[in-house]
Protein backbone atom coordinates (compact mmCIF):
# COMPACT_ATOMS: atom_id res chain seq x y z
CA UNK A 1 0.00 0.00 0.00
CA UNK A 2 0.83 3.43 -1.00
CA UNK A 3 3.50 4.70 1.94
CA UNK A 4 1.52 5.30 4.87
CA UNK A 5 1.24 1.55 5.85
CA UNK A 6 4.49 -0.12 5.55
CA UNK A 7 5.26 -2.03 8.30
CA UNK A 8 3.50 -1.94 11.75
CA UNK A 9 5.30 0.59 14.49
CA UNK A 10 3.89 -1.39 17.12
CA UNK A 11 3.02 -5.48 17.71
CA UNK A 12 1.12 -6.84 20.63
CA UNK A 13 0.36 -10.63 20.38
CA UNK A 14 -1.81 -12.43 22.27
CA UNK A 15 -1.24 -10.55 25.54
CA UNK A 16 -2.58 -11.80 29.12
CA UNK A 17 -2.55 -10.04 32.27
CA UNK A 18 -3.71 -11.06 35.87
CA UNK A 19 -3.49 -9.41 38.62
CA UNK A 20 -1.75 -10.69 41.61
CA UNK A 21 -4.22 -12.25 44.02
CA UNK A 22 -6.60 -12.98 41.23
CA UNK A 23 -8.03 -16.14 40.66
CA UNK A 24 -7.23 -18.51 37.70
CA UNK A 25 -9.41 -17.30 34.80
CA UNK A 26 -9.92 -14.04 36.05
CA UNK A 27 -7.50 -12.07 33.66
CA UNK A 28 -8.09 -8.55 33.22
CA UNK A 29 -6.46 -8.60 29.80
CA UNK A 30 -7.45 -11.73 27.45
CA UNK A 31 -5.46 -13.01 24.66
CA UNK A 32 -4.96 -9.55 23.39
CA UNK A 33 -3.04 -9.01 19.97
CA UNK A 34 -3.10 -5.48 17.77
CA UNK A 35 -1.00 -3.99 15.09
CA UNK A 36 -0.48 0.21 15.07
CA UNK A 37 1.03 1.50 12.45
CA UNK A 38 3.12 4.77 11.61
CA UNK A 39 0.92 7.86 11.92
CA UNK A 40 -2.17 5.93 13.14
CA UNK A 41 -4.18 6.80 16.01
CA UNK A 42 -6.10 3.70 17.79
CA UNK A 43 -8.71 4.23 20.49
CA UNK A 44 -9.48 1.60 22.97
CA UNK A 45 -12.76 1.79 24.35
CA UNK A 46 -15.22 0.23 26.90
CA UNK A 47 -16.55 0.12 30.22
CA UNK A 48 -14.68 0.71 33.26
CA UNK A 49 -13.12 -2.19 34.23
CA UNK A 50 -12.78 -4.04 30.75
CA UNK A 51 -9.20 -3.62 30.99
CA UNK A 52 -8.54 -0.93 28.73
CA UNK A 53 -5.90 0.83 31.15
CA UNK A 54 -4.08 -2.60 31.86
CA UNK A 55 -3.60 -3.56 28.37
CA UNK A 56 -2.40 0.12 27.79
CA UNK A 57 0.30 -0.53 30.64
CA UNK A 58 1.36 -3.96 29.16
CA UNK A 59 2.24 -2.29 25.85
CA UNK A 60 3.86 0.70 27.88
CA UNK A 61 6.00 -2.07 29.73
CA UNK A 62 4.73 -1.15 33.08
CA UNK A 63 2.67 -4.40 33.40
CA UNK A 64 4.42 -7.56 32.46
CA UNK A 65 1.57 -9.83 30.62
CA UNK A 66 1.37 -13.49 31.70
CA UNK A 67 1.64 -14.53 28.58
CA UNK A 68 2.59 -12.61 24.92
CA UNK A 69 4.16 -10.46 23.82
CA UNK A 70 5.02 -6.87 22.66
CA UNK A 71 7.04 -5.71 20.17
CA UNK A 72 8.10 -2.16 19.06
CA UNK A 73 10.00 -0.93 15.98
CA UNK A 74 13.02 1.19 16.85
CA UNK A 75 13.61 4.19 14.70
CA UNK A 76 17.21 2.58 13.69
CA UNK A 77 14.51 -0.17 12.23
CA UNK A 78 15.15 -2.71 14.98
CA UNK A 79 12.44 -4.78 16.66
CA UNK A 80 13.00 -4.92 20.37
CA UNK A 81 10.74 -7.21 22.77
CA UNK A 82 9.09 -4.43 25.57
CA UNK A 83 9.41 -6.70 28.02
CA UNK A 84 12.49 -8.89 26.89
CA UNK A 85 14.70 -5.56 26.96
CA UNK A 86 16.89 -4.41 29.75
CA UNK A 87 14.85 -2.13 32.39
CA UNK A 88 17.22 0.73 31.38
CA UNK A 89 16.88 0.48 27.68
CA UNK A 90 13.03 0.71 28.01
CA UNK A 91 13.10 3.57 30.01
CA UNK A 92 15.44 4.94 27.69
CA UNK A 93 12.75 4.60 25.13
CA UNK A 94 10.17 5.53 27.16
CA UNK A 95 11.46 9.54 27.54
CA UNK A 96 12.80 9.48 23.40
CA UNK A 97 10.89 7.71 21.01
CA UNK A 98 7.61 7.13 23.31
CA UNK A 99 4.94 9.82 25.40
CA UNK A 100 2.70 9.02 28.08
CA UNK A 101 -0.13 10.85 29.20
CA UNK A 102 -1.67 10.32 32.41
CA UNK A 103 -5.49 10.47 33.05
CA UNK A 104 -3.95 12.53 36.19
CA UNK A 105 -1.98 15.09 35.40
CA UNK A 106 0.10 15.40 38.22
CA UNK A 107 1.21 11.48 37.90
CA UNK A 108 2.73 12.68 34.65
CA UNK A 109 4.49 15.67 35.26
CA UNK A 110 6.77 17.03 38.15
CA UNK A 111 4.93 19.24 40.19
CA UNK A 112 7.84 20.55 42.31
CA UNK A 113 9.32 22.29 39.30
CA UNK A 114 8.62 25.12 36.84
CA UNK A 115 6.36 24.46 33.76
CA UNK A 116 9.27 25.05 31.86
CA UNK A 117 11.38 22.64 33.62
CA UNK A 118 8.89 20.15 32.93
CA UNK A 119 8.97 20.66 29.16
CA UNK A 120 12.74 20.44 29.07
CA UNK A 121 13.53 17.41 31.15
CA UNK A 122 12.66 15.48 27.89
CA UNK A 123 15.08 17.41 26.15
CA UNK A 124 17.95 17.55 29.15
CA UNK A 125 17.36 14.15 28.65
CA UNK A 126 18.28 13.76 25.25
CA UNK A 127 21.38 15.48 26.10
CA UNK A 128 20.34 18.80 25.51
CA UNK A 129 22.26 21.38 28.34
CA UNK A 130 22.21 24.64 26.44
CA UNK A 131 19.76 26.83 28.78
CA UNK A 132 18.79 29.34 26.10
CA UNK A 133 17.48 26.82 23.67
CA UNK A 134 15.27 24.65 26.22
CA UNK A 135 13.83 27.42 27.62
CA UNK A 136 13.10 28.54 23.80
CA UNK A 137 11.57 25.24 23.33
CA UNK A 138 9.87 25.59 26.49
CA UNK A 139 8.10 28.42 25.58
CA UNK A 140 7.38 27.49 21.79
CA UNK A 141 6.23 24.09 23.31
CA UNK A 142 3.87 25.98 25.47
CA UNK A 143 2.50 28.59 22.86
CA UNK A 144 1.74 25.32 20.88
CA UNK A 145 -0.62 23.72 23.39
CA UNK A 146 -1.79 27.34 24.08
CA UNK A 147 -0.57 28.10 27.41
CA UNK A 148 0.74 31.79 28.26
CA UNK A 149 4.30 31.20 27.62
CA UNK A 150 4.69 34.45 30.35
CA UNK A 151 3.75 31.22 32.93
CA UNK A 152 6.91 29.57 32.36
CA UNK A 153 8.04 29.47 35.80
CA UNK A 154 5.26 28.71 37.56
CA UNK A 155 4.41 25.44 39.09
CA UNK A 156 1.89 23.58 37.27
CA UNK A 157 0.58 23.26 40.74
CA UNK A 158 -0.85 26.88 40.13
CA UNK A 159 -2.37 25.57 36.89
CA UNK A 160 -6.23 24.46 36.27
CA UNK A 161 -6.95 20.72 35.30
CA UNK A 162 -6.85 21.40 31.47
CA UNK A 163 -3.63 23.21 31.47
CA UNK A 164 -1.86 20.65 33.45
CA UNK A 165 -3.09 18.42 30.50
CA UNK A 166 -1.70 20.59 27.75
CA UNK A 167 1.89 20.94 29.76
CA UNK A 168 1.85 17.10 30.17
CA UNK A 169 1.35 16.54 26.41
CA UNK A 170 4.18 19.38 25.49
CA UNK A 171 6.29 18.22 27.95
CA UNK A 172 5.87 14.48 26.20
CA UNK A 173 5.77 16.01 22.50
CA UNK A 174 8.31 18.00 22.39
CA UNK A 175 11.17 15.71 22.07
CA UNK A 176 9.33 14.43 18.88
CA UNK A 177 7.88 10.87 20.05
CA UNK A 178 6.93 8.17 17.10
CA UNK A 179 4.19 6.69 19.72
CA UNK A 180 2.30 7.99 22.57
CA UNK A 181 0.40 6.52 24.90
CA UNK A 182 -2.69 8.18 26.47
CA UNK A 183 -4.65 6.94 29.03
CA UNK A 184 -8.04 8.95 29.32
CA UNK A 185 -6.78 12.55 28.41
CA UNK A 186 -9.93 14.62 28.60
CA UNK A 187 -11.50 12.51 31.45
CA UNK A 188 -12.27 14.79 34.38
CA UNK A 189 -12.29 18.02 32.35
CA UNK A 190 -15.16 20.60 31.51
CA UNK A 191 -16.64 19.58 28.36
CA UNK A 192 -15.19 23.05 26.94
CA UNK A 193 -11.97 22.76 28.18
CA UNK A 194 -12.50 18.66 26.19
CA UNK A 195 -13.38 20.22 23.66
CA UNK A 196 -10.22 22.07 23.19
CA UNK A 197 -8.17 19.32 24.56
CA UNK A 198 -9.07 16.64 22.05
CA UNK A 199 -8.82 19.54 18.91
CA UNK A 200 -5.39 20.13 20.12
CA UNK A 201 -4.24 16.74 20.52
CA UNK A 202 -6.21 15.63 17.06
CA UNK A 203 -3.90 18.71 15.42
CA UNK A 204 -1.08 17.50 16.90
CA UNK A 205 -0.56 14.05 16.23
CA UNK A 206 -1.82 14.71 12.73
CA UNK A 207 1.06 17.30 12.21
CA UNK A 208 4.01 15.54 13.69
CA UNK A 209 2.45 12.02 12.20
CA UNK A 210 2.75 10.57 15.87
CA UNK A 211 1.32 6.74 16.45
CA UNK A 212 -1.09 7.00 19.19
CA UNK A 213 -3.17 4.59 21.39
CA UNK A 214 -5.78 6.57 23.40
CA UNK A 215 -7.60 4.76 25.87
CA UNK A 216 -11.47 6.12 26.49
CA UNK A 217 -14.87 5.15 27.57
CA UNK A 218 -16.35 8.40 25.47
CA UNK A 219 -16.77 7.24 22.18
CA UNK A 220 -17.28 10.83 21.13
CA UNK A 221 -13.56 10.70 21.59
CA UNK A 222 -12.53 8.09 19.74
CA UNK A 223 -15.50 9.32 16.85
CA UNK A 224 -13.09 12.87 16.83
CA UNK A 225 -9.19 11.14 17.45
CA UNK A 226 -9.06 8.10 16.63
CA UNK A 227 -8.64 6.19 12.98
CA UNK A 228 -9.33 2.83 14.14
CA UNK A 229 -11.18 1.69 17.34
CA UNK A 230 -11.05 -1.30 19.28
CA UNK A 231 -13.62 -2.57 21.67
CA UNK A 232 -13.09 -4.03 24.89
CA UNK A 233 -15.27 -6.43 27.09
CA UNK A 234 -14.26 -8.42 30.15
CA UNK A 235 -10.61 -7.61 29.07
CA UNK A 236 -11.21 -9.20 25.49
CA UNK A 237 -10.91 -7.24 22.21
CA UNK A 238 -14.61 -8.00 21.06
CA UNK A 239 -14.21 -5.86 18.15
CA UNK A 240 -12.25 -3.65 15.87
CA UNK A 241 -11.95 -1.91 12.82
CA UNK A 242 -12.41 1.78 11.33
CA UNK A 243 -13.52 3.86 13.70
CA UNK A 244 -16.67 5.41 11.63
CA UNK A 245 -17.27 1.50 11.02
CA UNK A 246 -17.03 0.34 14.32
CA UNK A 247 -19.63 3.15 15.58
CA UNK A 248 -22.16 3.87 12.57
CA UNK A 249 -22.41 -0.20 12.06
CA UNK A 250 -21.41 -2.22 15.16
CA UNK A 251 -21.21 -5.99 14.93
CA UNK A 252 -20.63 -7.09 18.33
CA UNK A 253 -23.95 -7.35 20.88
CA UNK A 254 -21.77 -5.42 23.23
CA UNK A 255 -20.68 -2.87 21.12
CA UNK A 256 -24.11 -2.23 20.15
CA UNK A 257 -25.20 -1.61 23.54
CA UNK A 258 -22.34 0.74 23.99
CA UNK A 259 -23.03 2.75 20.60
CA UNK A 260 -26.57 2.81 21.43
CA UNK A 261 -25.90 3.29 25.20
CA UNK A 262 -24.51 7.17 24.25
CA UNK A 263 -26.13 10.62 23.14
CA UNK A 264 -24.99 11.12 19.23
CA UNK A 265 -21.52 9.11 19.55
CA UNK B 1 -30.59 -4.68 -11.32
CA UNK B 2 -31.29 -2.66 -13.95
CA UNK B 3 -27.78 -1.15 -14.67
CA UNK B 4 -27.31 -0.80 -18.42
CA UNK B 5 -24.18 0.66 -18.98
CA UNK B 6 -22.24 -0.40 -22.28
CA UNK B 7 -18.71 -0.72 -21.00
CA UNK B 8 -17.89 2.49 -23.00
CA UNK B 9 -14.70 2.69 -21.10
CA UNK B 10 -12.06 1.03 -20.81
CA UNK B 11 -12.32 -0.36 -17.35
CA UNK B 12 -15.05 1.31 -14.62
CA UNK B 13 -13.70 3.07 -11.84
CA UNK B 14 -15.91 1.60 -9.40
CA UNK B 15 -17.37 -2.13 -9.70
CA UNK B 16 -19.56 -3.39 -7.35
CA UNK B 17 -20.57 -7.20 -7.49
CA UNK B 18 -23.16 -8.95 -5.18
CA UNK B 19 -23.05 -6.85 -2.22
CA UNK B 20 -25.59 -7.98 0.18
CA UNK B 21 -26.37 -6.07 3.62
CA UNK B 22 -28.22 -6.80 6.32
CA UNK B 23 -27.95 -5.49 9.94
CA UNK B 24 -28.08 -7.79 12.73
CA UNK B 25 -29.70 -6.09 15.78
CA UNK B 26 -28.39 -8.31 18.87
CA UNK B 27 -30.16 -5.86 21.23
CA UNK B 28 -33.59 -6.77 19.26
CA UNK B 29 -32.86 -10.59 20.31
CA UNK B 30 -31.00 -11.10 16.75
CA UNK B 31 -33.44 -10.03 14.58
CA UNK B 32 -32.04 -9.28 11.16
CA UNK B 33 -32.90 -6.39 9.02
CA UNK B 34 -31.73 -7.86 5.23
CA UNK B 35 -31.32 -4.12 3.24
CA UNK B 36 -29.17 -5.44 0.02
CA UNK B 37 -29.72 -8.30 -1.67
CA UNK B 38 -26.80 -8.54 -4.24
CA UNK B 39 -26.27 -5.36 -5.87
CA UNK B 40 -24.26 -5.27 -8.95
CA UNK B 41 -23.24 -1.57 -9.89
CA UNK B 42 -20.21 -0.18 -11.74
CA UNK B 43 -19.48 3.57 -12.28
CA UNK B 44 -16.85 4.80 -15.11
CA UNK B 45 -14.85 7.86 -15.03
CA UNK B 46 -16.69 10.91 -16.13
CA UNK B 47 -20.23 9.53 -15.26
CA UNK B 48 -22.87 10.04 -12.42
CA UNK B 49 -25.04 7.23 -11.69
CA UNK B 50 -28.07 8.26 -9.86
CA UNK B 51 -29.26 5.70 -7.43
CA UNK B 52 -33.33 6.11 -7.40
CA UNK B 53 -35.95 4.19 -5.72
CA UNK B 54 -38.68 4.96 -2.63
CA UNK B 55 -36.68 5.71 0.95
CA UNK B 56 -36.01 2.30 2.42
CA UNK B 57 -34.52 0.87 -0.41
CA UNK B 58 -30.82 0.95 0.90
CA UNK B 59 -29.44 3.87 -1.16
CA UNK B 60 -28.40 5.57 1.67
CA UNK B 61 -26.80 1.80 2.64
CA UNK B 62 -25.39 1.27 -0.15
CA UNK B 63 -23.16 4.67 -0.46
CA UNK B 64 -22.39 4.13 3.13
CA UNK B 65 -20.89 0.79 2.31
CA UNK B 66 -19.19 2.19 -0.41
CA UNK B 67 -17.52 4.21 1.96
CA UNK B 68 -16.59 2.31 4.07
CA UNK B 69 -18.63 3.05 7.28
CA UNK B 70 -21.08 0.51 7.02
CA UNK B 71 -19.30 -3.39 6.16
CA UNK B 72 -20.79 -5.83 3.94
CA UNK B 73 -22.37 -9.38 4.49
CA UNK B 74 -20.93 -11.13 1.15
CA UNK B 75 -19.81 -9.15 -2.67
CA UNK B 76 -17.12 -7.21 -3.82
CA UNK B 77 -16.56 -3.10 -3.77
CA UNK B 78 -13.52 -2.76 -6.06
CA UNK B 79 -11.99 0.46 -7.01
CA UNK B 80 -9.57 1.03 -9.80
CA UNK B 81 -6.30 2.06 -8.61
CA UNK B 82 -3.14 3.71 -9.85
CA UNK B 83 -1.79 0.12 -8.47
CA UNK B 84 -4.82 -2.35 -9.75
CA UNK B 85 -7.97 -3.01 -8.24
CA UNK B 86 -8.72 -2.93 -4.56
CA UNK B 87 -11.71 -4.73 -3.38
CA UNK B 88 -12.44 -2.06 -0.61
CA UNK B 89 -14.96 -4.81 1.26
CA UNK B 90 -12.14 -6.44 2.12
CA UNK B 91 -9.38 -3.50 2.09
CA UNK B 92 -7.50 -3.36 5.56
CA UNK B 93 -8.39 -0.35 7.56
CA UNK B 94 -5.39 1.68 7.05
CA UNK B 95 -5.62 1.29 3.10
CA UNK B 96 -9.02 2.91 3.13
CA UNK B 97 -8.14 5.58 5.40
CA UNK B 98 -5.45 5.94 2.61
CA UNK B 99 -8.03 5.78 0.14
CA UNK B 100 -10.36 8.22 1.74
CA UNK B 101 -7.67 10.69 1.98
CA UNK B 102 -7.13 11.40 -1.80
CA UNK B 103 -9.34 9.34 -3.64
CA UNK B 104 -12.76 8.68 -2.41
CA UNK B 105 -14.96 11.84 -0.47
CA UNK B 106 -18.33 11.19 0.17
CA UNK B 107 -20.97 13.70 0.66
CA UNK B 108 -23.08 12.72 3.65
CA UNK B 109 -26.47 14.72 4.79
CA UNK B 110 -25.38 15.75 7.63
CA UNK B 111 -22.19 17.46 9.02
CA UNK B 112 -20.22 16.12 11.84
CA UNK B 113 -18.70 19.34 13.29
CA UNK B 114 -15.92 18.60 14.81
CA UNK B 115 -16.45 21.46 17.76
CA UNK B 116 -13.87 24.40 17.79
CA UNK B 117 -13.09 24.16 14.80
CA UNK B 118 -13.45 26.91 12.16
CA UNK B 119 -15.32 25.91 9.18
CA UNK B 120 -12.50 27.15 6.81
CA UNK B 121 -10.19 24.94 8.90
CA UNK B 122 -12.75 22.01 8.68
CA UNK B 123 -12.51 22.10 4.99
CA UNK B 124 -8.68 22.93 4.66
CA UNK B 125 -7.55 19.91 6.71
CA UNK B 126 -9.21 18.08 4.12
CA UNK B 127 -6.31 19.59 1.71
CA UNK B 128 -3.57 19.31 4.21
CA UNK B 129 -4.14 15.55 5.49
CA UNK B 130 -3.92 14.54 1.51
CA UNK B 131 -0.59 16.64 1.35
CA UNK B 132 0.82 15.09 4.75
CA UNK B 133 2.87 12.29 3.66
CA UNK B 134 4.57 9.98 6.15
CA UNK B 135 8.08 11.03 4.40
CA UNK B 136 7.13 14.42 4.87
CA UNK B 137 9.58 14.56 7.59
CA UNK B 138 9.03 18.06 9.81
CA UNK B 139 5.43 19.19 8.89
CA UNK B 140 5.78 20.18 12.82
CA UNK B 141 7.90 22.88 11.72
CA UNK B 142 6.08 25.84 12.22
CA UNK B 143 6.45 27.41 8.95
CA UNK B 144 6.05 24.58 6.66
CA UNK B 145 2.60 24.07 8.12
CA UNK B 146 1.28 27.62 8.31
CA UNK B 147 2.64 27.49 4.49
CA UNK B 148 0.54 24.96 3.68
CA UNK B 149 -2.18 26.26 5.89
CA UNK B 150 -2.40 29.48 4.47
CA UNK B 151 -2.59 28.55 0.66
CA UNK B 152 -5.47 25.31 1.58
CA UNK B 153 -7.09 28.00 3.27
CA UNK B 154 -6.97 30.36 0.33
CA UNK B 155 -8.46 27.77 -2.04
CA UNK B 156 -11.04 26.81 0.84
CA UNK B 157 -12.16 30.36 0.59
CA UNK B 158 -12.61 30.56 -3.24
CA UNK B 159 -14.86 27.20 -2.82
CA UNK B 160 -16.97 28.88 -0.03
CA UNK B 161 -17.33 32.03 -2.11
CA UNK B 162 -18.42 30.35 -5.11
CA UNK B 163 -20.90 28.54 -2.52
CA UNK B 164 -22.16 31.70 -1.31
CA UNK B 165 -21.51 30.89 2.30
CA UNK B 166 -20.57 34.57 4.33
CA UNK B 167 -16.85 35.86 4.94
CA UNK B 168 -18.65 35.95 8.36
CA UNK B 169 -19.44 32.77 9.19
CA UNK B 170 -15.76 31.49 7.92
CA UNK B 171 -13.75 31.57 10.86
CA UNK B 172 -16.83 30.05 13.23
CA UNK B 173 -17.01 26.48 14.14
CA UNK B 174 -20.41 25.26 12.05
CA UNK B 175 -22.05 23.69 14.89
CA UNK B 176 -24.12 26.56 15.31
CA UNK B 177 -24.94 26.86 11.32
CA UNK B 178 -28.08 26.16 9.75
CA UNK B 179 -28.96 23.20 7.83
CA UNK B 180 -28.01 24.68 4.33
CA UNK B 181 -24.83 26.22 5.80
CA UNK B 182 -23.81 23.71 7.54
CA UNK B 183 -24.50 21.85 4.35
CA UNK B 184 -22.27 23.79 1.95
CA UNK B 185 -19.49 23.71 4.55
CA UNK B 186 -19.76 19.97 3.89
CA UNK B 187 -20.44 19.41 -0.11
CA UNK B 188 -16.73 22.30 -0.28
CA UNK B 189 -15.43 19.10 2.14
CA UNK B 190 -16.19 16.69 -0.46
CA UNK B 191 -15.27 19.10 -3.20
CA UNK B 192 -12.14 20.56 -2.21
CA UNK B 193 -9.86 17.70 -3.54
CA UNK B 194 -10.05 15.85 -7.20
CA UNK B 195 -11.51 12.63 -6.23
CA UNK B 196 -11.73 9.34 -8.28
CA UNK B 197 -14.62 8.11 -6.89
CA UNK B 198 -17.29 10.89 -5.60
CA UNK B 199 -19.81 9.61 -3.19
CA UNK B 200 -22.96 11.93 -2.87
CA UNK B 201 -25.74 11.06 -0.51
CA UNK B 202 -28.49 14.14 -0.96
CA UNK B 203 -26.52 16.97 -1.62
CA UNK B 204 -28.88 19.53 -2.35
CA UNK B 205 -31.23 18.58 0.03
CA UNK B 206 -31.21 22.02 2.37
CA UNK B 207 -30.00 24.38 -0.51
CA UNK B 208 -31.79 27.20 -2.42
CA UNK B 209 -32.43 27.59 -6.08
CA UNK B 210 -28.92 29.33 -6.43
CA UNK B 211 -26.64 27.16 -4.28
CA UNK B 212 -28.23 24.00 -5.71
CA UNK B 213 -26.79 25.55 -9.86
CA UNK B 214 -23.76 25.91 -7.88
CA UNK B 215 -23.64 22.27 -6.92
CA UNK B 216 -24.92 20.96 -10.03
CA UNK B 217 -21.74 22.97 -12.05
CA UNK B 218 -19.25 21.35 -9.23
CA UNK B 219 -20.91 17.69 -10.34
CA UNK B 220 -20.00 18.92 -14.02
CA UNK B 221 -16.72 19.87 -13.17
CA UNK B 222 -15.78 16.72 -11.22
CA UNK B 223 -17.70 14.66 -13.81
CA UNK B 224 -15.00 16.40 -16.55
CA UNK B 225 -12.09 15.85 -14.35
CA UNK B 226 -12.43 12.31 -14.69
CA UNK B 227 -14.36 11.64 -11.12
CA UNK B 228 -16.83 8.51 -11.29
CA UNK B 229 -19.70 10.10 -8.94
CA UNK B 230 -22.81 7.69 -7.70
CA UNK B 231 -24.99 9.57 -5.80
CA UNK B 232 -28.79 10.46 -4.15
CA UNK B 233 -30.62 12.97 -5.70
CA UNK B 234 -34.39 13.43 -4.30
CA UNK B 235 -34.76 16.73 -6.73
CA UNK B 236 -35.35 15.59 -9.79
CA UNK B 237 -34.65 19.00 -11.02
CA UNK B 238 -30.60 18.58 -10.09
CA UNK B 239 -30.63 14.00 -10.75
CA UNK B 240 -32.09 15.81 -14.38
CA UNK B 241 -28.93 17.73 -14.73
CA UNK B 242 -26.29 15.59 -13.32
CA UNK B 243 -27.21 12.07 -13.83
CA UNK B 244 -25.77 10.30 -16.44
CA UNK B 245 -28.17 7.30 -16.06
CA UNK B 246 -30.17 6.04 -13.12
CA UNK B 247 -29.73 3.01 -11.54
CA UNK B 248 -32.85 1.34 -9.17
CA UNK B 249 -31.74 -1.33 -6.05
CA UNK B 250 -33.05 -4.40 -6.15
CA UNK B 251 -35.93 -5.44 -4.17
CA UNK B 252 -36.30 -8.54 -1.26
CA UNK B 253 -34.76 -11.95 -2.98
CA UNK B 254 -38.14 -13.14 -3.13
CA UNK B 255 -39.65 -11.03 -5.80
CA UNK B 256 -39.56 -11.91 -9.29
CA UNK B 257 -36.90 -9.31 -10.01
CA UNK B 258 -34.49 -11.40 -7.87
CA UNK B 259 -31.04 -10.85 -9.22
CA UNK B 260 -28.63 -13.76 -10.32
CA UNK B 261 -26.83 -15.17 -7.31
CA UNK B 262 -23.24 -13.89 -8.33
CA UNK B 263 -20.76 -17.25 -7.87
CA UNK B 264 -17.77 -15.90 -7.43
CA UNK B 265 -15.36 -19.04 -9.60
CA UNK B 266 -12.24 -17.43 -10.19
Amino acid sequence: MNGTTRAPLLQAEALSFRFPGETQGRDAVRHASLDLYPGEVLAVVGESGSGKTTLLNCLAGRLAPREGSVRYRCASDEWVDVHAMPERQRRLLARTEWGFVEQHAAAGLRMGVSAGANIGERLMGLGERHYGRLRDSAADWMSRVELDAARIDESPRHYSGGMRQRLQIARNLVTRPRLVLMDEPTTGLDVSVQAKLLDLIRLLVARMHVAAVVVTHDLGVARLLAHRTLVMQGGRIVEHGLTDRVLDDPQHPYTQLLVSSVVAP
Amino acid sequence: MTDTSNASEAQPTLRVRGVHKHFTLHLRGGQALPVLHGVDLDAAAGECVALVGASGQGKSTLIKCLHGNYGVNRGEILLRTAEGEVDLAQAAPQQVIELRRRRIAYVSQFLRAVPRVPAIDVVAERLLQAGLDADMADLAGNEAWQTAQEAARAQVAALFTRLNLPPALWQLPPATFSGGEQQRVNIARGFILPSALLLLDEPTASLDAANRRVVVQLIHEAKARGAAVIGIFHDEEVRDAVATRCVHLPSAPDTAVAPVELETTP
